[in-house]
């Protein structure tokens, strides 16, 4: 019987993925049921200074893959690094944050060790020693509960949906796992970063998100003060973005974004199928458009009947009174 | 230049899904079938490439009778030939089982690029392309908005959270499509009609040496049970003037929902 579960740390500049930590945090929630331990995995050119901090989320040994090769991203030296770890600890589940690296480059660990792999998954159930990950599919319409019948798989867990636990970080072990990397065919050369949110989407808490309702770009500073106002991430849905009015990486819905926060404010969206699929996870949602009729409106918590024009502006300084209070 | 192009037939986008009666997946009667729409990226890049540096393009599709409109479409946007992997084996395969399946045909065609959409909007496994690189030993390069190649190296832009990384590497390689690589061009009426008098190569597993090994007891995960999402309850809308409402939705943030 296959025990334990590896989880791989995520970082970049210098900081853990706090993705990568809910996975670690719902690995501890999971292990008495799966059996064996957890043990946490970081793998890049400087890492081994991040452990402590690893430890802080109580897995019962922390496994360093350090290397000057894995200072800039290749799709084949983490992918030989995540197989190495998984050959020398054998655990029955890998688990890693569902994040651009991860989509990238677990299903090929996971082909390389002809094993199945599990992406995106919200919430385990339990049959005995078995996990059962459940996931959306079709877009969101539908849940998927699935049965794995090997000893060894990969899941992968949506950001922003797991609760992160620190724990008491007492003792947990660092070990160096040296690997011998062969040469990548190809690999990141350059990195830009874009302009636009600090807070990535698919982890924000709040998400304000904008629609033709709009009316242009030269309106997204009514949003982005309101963003201001609440800390959140600023989003858009497919028919601006299409239209020029903002950069893709900012599109929820099917061909966007899959985003959960607690608190999804829709400004100006109609609210079609396809952009519910990126959304519909969120807690609490709120839709403010001007026609009563809207799809949108089916699926809000809250709904305002106006012009978002007209209501973001007086929401932002009603959100910054009620800091004030505070 | 042999590019390849690998296609998956999905339910329309506007489509209510509903739950078959066995539970085990969705009831696709009356469903109809589009091309996933990031495969469309894909097929408009081949295109483009084969614009640029000559040579063969071939679409690929495994699945039942849904996927031959789909080969058609992408035949009627200019791609040279298509083939049909189908098998009743080929039912309800997971993620690894299909790279297999997809691999097993690309294998010994000498394709220099092959390019998938990056997820299909069915499973919505986003997993494919680099499984697919795996087997077959290739470069891969996911997410991927912008894309050159001078035919024995290529340079591609990734997006990842608030960033764009530039990859660099050899070929052969498999590239995954993101929204924003190109505009994809629609089939013209002459297009459609040259589609219809192409041929489709049709394979089974045996033809593609894989009887026996995927599908059926060979698969490692499969869904246990399929449901559709909680209802959420019904929400409701804020009465009065501008002010009132959002006086009142604050109220609601803060006291009710604990959101803010």
């Amino acid at each position: 019987m296959s025990q334990g579960i590896l989880v791989f740390i995520e970082e970049r500049g210098g900081q853990l993925r706090k993705a990568s930590l809910e996975a670690l945090s719902e690995a501890n929630r999971q292990i008495a049921a799966v059996g064996g331990s957890v043990t946490a995995l970081l793998i890049g050119a400087n890492v081994k200074a991040l452990s402590s901090d690893v430890a802080k989320y109580n897995p019962a040994k922390v496994v360093v893959i350090e290397n000057a090769v894995l200072g800039n991203y290749a799709s084949e030296t983490y992918t030989q690094a995540l197989a190495e770890a998984v050959k020398a600890i054998a655990p029955k589940y890998v688990f890693a944050a569902y994040t651009a690296m991860a989509k990238d480059f677990v299903p090929r660990v996971a082909a390389r060790l002809d094993a199945p792999c599990i992406s995106d998954v919200m919430v385990f159930q339990n049959n005995g020693a078995e996990l059962l990950p459940v996931r959306a599919m079709y877009s969101g319409k539908t849940y998927g509960t699935y049965e794995i019948t090997a000893p060894l798989s990969f899941v992968t867990l949506r950001p922003n949906v797991f609760a992160v636990q620190e724990g008491s970080g007492a003792g947990a072990a660092v070990e160096d796992l040296a690997v011998n990397f062969s040469d990548a065919k190809a690999k990141v050369t350059e990195v830009h970063a874009s302009e636009g949110n600090k807070i990535e989407l698919s982890e924000a808490s709040i998400v304000v998100c904008g629609g033709r309702g709009i009316k242009g770009p030269e309106n997204w500073p009514v949003l982005q003060s309101l963003c201001d106002a609440l800390g959140a991430a600023l989003a858009a849905s497919r028919a601006v973005v299409d239209a020029g009015w903002i950069d893709h990486q900012h599109q929820v819905g099917q061909t966007g974004k899959t985003v959960s926060p607690k608190l999804y404010i829709a400004c100006g969206i109609s609210g079609a199928i396809q952009h519910l699929a990126g959304m519909s996870s969120s807690k609490v949602i709120v839709a403010i458009n001007k026609d009563p009729e809207a799809p949108i409106f089916k699926h809000a918590t809250y709904g305002i009947v106006g012009d978002c024009l007209e209501v973001v502006p007086k929401l932002t300084d009603a959100v910054r009174k009620l800091h004030e209070h505070n | 230049m042999k590019i390849a192009v690998c296609v998956k037939a999905v339910p329309d986008t506007e489509a209510k899904i509903a739950i078959a009666a066995d539970k085990t997946n969705i009831d696709f009667n009356g469903i109809r079938f589009i091309t996933s729409p990031y495969d469309e990226f894909a097929i408009e890049e081949a295109l483009k490439l084969k614009e640029k540096l000559g040579g063969d393009t071939t679409v690929i599709s495994m699945g039942g009778a849904e996927c031959t409109d789909v080969l058609r479409d992408s035949l009627a946007r200019g791609i040279d030939s298509a083939v049909h992997l189908t098998d009743a084996d080929f039912a309800n395969l997971d993620t690894l089982s299909t790279a297999k399946v997809l691999a097993s045909a690309i294998k010994d065609g000498g394709y220099e690029i092959v390019f998938v959409g990056q997820q299909g909007v069915g499973g919505d496994n986003s997993q494919v392309p680099p499984m697919l690189a795996e087997l077959l030993d290739y470069a891969q390069t996911t997410m991927v908005v912008k894309f050159e190649s001078d035919g024995k190296t290529f340079k591609a832009e990734r997006e990842i959270e608030g960033a764009h990384e530039i990859v660099e590497g050899n070929l052969p390689v498999v590239i995954s499509a993101q929204k924003g690589l190109n505009e994809p061009r629609y089939p013209g009426i002459k297009g459609v009609m040259a589609a219809r008098r192409k041929e489709i190569a049709v394979k089974d597993a045996a033809a593609l040496g894989l009887k026996g090994k995927v599908g059926g007891s060979e698969l490692k995960v499969k869904i246990k049970e399929m449901s559709l999402p909680p209802e959420r309850p019904a929400g409701r809308k804020i009465e009065g003037d501008c002010d009132t409402q959002v006086k009142e939705l604050i109220n609601l943030l803060h006291s009710e929902a604990h959101v803010i």
